[in-house]
């Protein structure tokens, strides 16, 4: 496949052909002498690279998919009165569940904790590695290399893309280029429809959006996801990570000169220039100027300009320029992944090496493990019983005819079991308090709560008026199941007269 | 924009001729669909409005041709929250007043909304919390003037208390001093031997004195062992609560000049159902009998 792409290449245009090696005339989209004051969009036909890290990222897209698409349909077995699917949002619940995960809204501070992580879990990569996010895992790039191929097997590689667009229209190009947005319409629509698996349960609704019985908001949420999916996928591509993503700007200040970067080694290969097979050109570096680094390029540019806004580090012109290296015999890492850093050292005559313990990346890792565990922490002890007890405070308390003194308190009791649980109400801390709760059936120590539910009961604590030196006193209530004798204690205070 | 055209040597962009403290502005080129996504949004804008209710005139506004409007908005989720109280409303119609404490949900139900008639047609005179004041008895104790179960509440409610409803809760305590029935001493023995009775400090010698005119005069209605009556109306006077004050000098003036607090009729203002939910609620309130 390459070598017929090479082929049309070179039928595209007839460049100048070097033993060995083919010279591409791809361009940078972002070329000094180009820029207006309004930027056209140059269309980018991005070549087949093939290498190790091609296959790295054919199988971080294998992986990024399938758990996009197969997670919806894991099953996780709750018992009854919950959902058995394992990963799903639950909105009308109001519940998150994750697997021997659930949480509540007033649980929030999960999501808050991951989402500290995320961030600087990114911030660690990237002063390590640069933009791995942005190179291999962000949805964009997974997405947009996804329609390439799918673009590559229906139109054929650069040279032959170019050369259709370039033709004027006939069947065999409308039949191309139909199958080709088909396909992307296709994937678009999976895209977008796999999404609505997270909201629901999956299996239903499947069905119900086969009989078209399923909520329009699940239509609508499909339709939005698949136009964007389709419009950034296949048209917008390399202007959302340029114009519309703020990590391009944010990486400058997580990056040092320590970070691994793809970096074209400009000390061995400038001068740049053709040279015969096998011969030491001289006064030439060891880049051929083949330009193959700015063929494959998914965003256009030019590596070799060095470091740029642009450049998702996606790592391909390393596999295009290695396979280069192979073909003119020359050592591989003319473009590979180092340090800036490196490239001084190298520079002065010393040897390059890696730092990792920097203390950025130390503060980084420091903050991820201490959050981490708290993280853990808070889940392995999470109850699965609240409560929270709200006083009155108007009026602050009551004087009964017999002159003692009544507070009323409104109790809210969460049971996060998935089965009815019974709870028995004591109050501690002052002798001689009665407890009652409104409501004919309810009794202090029978208070029912259903499964997975919170329930709510108005309570009167009542202390003779003797046993009050205070007014105001501590008093605590004692939640206890009355199954399994699970204890929760609630702090409150009990108001009474001067 | 051919002339004097700068260029920053690093970035290799034309700059914009500005400079702060040497810093300079790179006029970096935009993206021409950007600039095509801005004439959508320019579009946009011009059809809002039309579509949606836009410019403001004199007396009124252009209401967009999808006839969109917050207020009918707001009609509409407030008819749709009247009709999923409704299926409520109607149980609380039709349930006796028992049926609904003894309910769980219709309990909760008329919690929440005596709760909210209560703020809205009560609170002026029994406060927010029911806790009222001077003259205006507190709902949440256990100390009922006329009565304090589901029912008593209920009649309560519908007809007041001395008020223009012919079926109103009516007593009159006469003005022992104003109509001259005591004289002041004797006024102020019954003062001391009611106090007595509520185990407040007293004068057990005035007391004493006060006992016989009490019997005489007012154990009719406060009953021999001061009591009271709630089918009379009557206040307990041995009790811990006072509705006009438990000191000497205000019990002094309850029996010199008497009270006659008023509380208004609500059936006719208030419909069936809202009297319900609120006696269920002050029954809730912690004193219901």
């Amino acid at each position: 496949m390459v070598d017929q792409a090479v082929v049309q290449d070179a039928t595209a245009k007839p460049a100048v052909r070097r033993e060995g090696v083919e010279r591409s005339d791809a361009e940078p989209v972002n070329k000094k002498e180009l820029r207006s004051l309004y930027q056209k969009r140059v269309k980018i036909y991005p070549r087949l690279a093939r290498g190790s890290f091609r296959r790295l990222k054919w199988i971080v897209m294998a992986l990024t998919l399938g758990v996009y698409y197969v997670t919806p349909w894991l099953r996780w077995d709750r018992g009854l009165n919950a959902p058995d699917q394992a990963v799903l949002i639950d909105f009308p619940g109001r519940r998150f569940y994750f697997f021997f995960i659930e949480i509540w809204p007033q649980e929030v501070y999960y999501l808050t904790g991951l989402l500290i992580l995320a961030a600087i879990g990114l911030f660690l990569v990237t002063s390590l590695a640069g933009r791995v996010w942005c190179g291999y895992t962000c949805p964009q790039t997974v997405w947009t290399d996804l329609f390439i191929a799918v673009e590559r097997i229906v139109q054929g590689d650069r040279a032959a893309r170019i050369r259709l667009d370039k033709m004027p229209w006939s069947a065999n190009k409308a039949v191309r280029k139909a199958a080709t947005h088909l396909a992307w319409l296709l994937i678009a629509l999976g895209t977008g429809g796999a999404w609505v698996f997270y909201f629901a349960d999956a299996p239903t609704l499947a069905g119900q959006l086969a009989t078209f019985e399923a909520p329009a908001v699940a239509y609508l949420t499909i339709g939005t996801l698949t136009f964007t999916t389709y419009l950034l996928g296949g048209f917008a591509r390399e202007q959302v990570c340029t114009y519309m993503c703020p990590w391009p700007r944010i990486q400058g200040g997580l990056l040092d000169e320590e970070s691994l970067v793809i970096t074209y080694h400009e000390d061995r290969g400038e001068p740049r220039g053709a040279r015969k097979k096998g011969t030491a050109a001289a006064g030439l570096g060891d880049c051929v100027d083949c330009n193959q680094c700015v063929a494959v390029c998914p965003m256009g540019i030019d590596i070799r300009d060095g470091q740029q806004l642009e450049c998702i580090t996606c790592a391909l012109c390393i596999d295009a320029c290695d396979s280069v290296m192979d073909k003119v015999g020359l050592p591989r890492g003319l473009i590979s992944y180092d340090t800036l850093a490196n490239v001084e050292r190298v520079r002065a005559g010393e040897k390059p090496r890696l730092r990792l313990a920097r203390p950025r990346i130390l503060v980084y890792a420091g903050i991820i493990v201490v959050v981490g565990l708290i993280m853990l922490f808070t889940l392995a002890t999470r109850s699965d019983l609240d409560v929270s007890i709200l006083r009155d405070r108007n009026p602050l308390f009551v004087t009964l005819s017999d002159g003692s003194i009544r507070n009323g308190y409104t109790v809210k009791i969460i049971n996060k079991q998935h089965a009815p649980r019974v709870f028995a109400l004591e109050a501690e801390g002052i002798d001689g308090a009665r407890l009652d709760v409104v409501g004919n059936e309810v009794t202090a120590d029978s208070l029912q709560v259903g499964p997975d539910s919170l329930e709510s009961f108005r309570v009167f604590v009542a202390a003779p008026r003797a046993a009050l030196d205070d007014d105001s006193l501590d008093l605590r209530f004692q939640v206890v199941d009355k199954r399994t004798g699970e204890k929760v204690s609630y702090d409150s205070v009990f108001r009474g007269p001067q | 924009m051919a002339h004097n055209k700068e260029v920053d040597q690093v970035s290799g962009t034309e700059t914009t001729g500005h400079e702060w403290d040497g810093i300079k502005e790179l006029n970096t080129p935009l993206p021409r669909w950007w600039l095509w996504t801005f004439y959508a949004c320019c579009l946009w804008a011009a059809a809002y409005w039309v579509v949606m209710p836009a410019w403001p005139l004199i007396s009124s506004h252009t209401t967009g041709v999808l006839g969109y409007s917050s207020r009918a908005q707001l009609a509409k989720s407030m008819d749709t929250a009247r009709a999923a109280q409704g299926q409520y409303l109607e149980r609380i119609q039709s349930a006796s007043l028992e049926q609904i404490a003894d309910d769980r949900q219709l309990l909760d139900f008329a919690m929440a909304g005596g709760g909210s008639a209560f703020a809205v047609n009560c609170s002026q005179c029994h406060g927010l919390g029911a806790a009222g004041s001077t003259g205006f008895p507190n709902l949440n104790d256990d100390d009922w003037i006329w009565g304090g179960d589901l029912e008593a509440i209920s009649q309560t409610i519908h007809y007041g208390i001395r008020s223009e409803h012919a079926d109103t809760r009516f007593n009159m305590m006469p003005a022992f001093g104003t109509d001259q029935i005591l004289d002041r001493a004797q006024i102020d023995d019954v003062a001391e031997y009611v106090l007595s009775l509520s185990s407040s400090a007293s004068d057990p010698a005035a007391a004493e004195r006060g006992q016989a005119v009490f019997v005489e005069q007012c154990s009719a209605c406060h009953m021999e062992d001061g009591k009271g009556s709630q089918e009379l109306g009557a206040p307990n006077l041995t009790d811990a609560i006072w509705l006009y004050g438990g000191d000497k000098a205000a019990v002094v003036a309850t029996i010199t000049s008497s009270r006659s607090g008023m509380m208004p009729a609500w059936t006719g203002r208030l419909d069936e159902t809202t009297i319900k939910q609120l006696a269920v609620y002050v029954h809730s309130l912690g004193g219901g009998q």
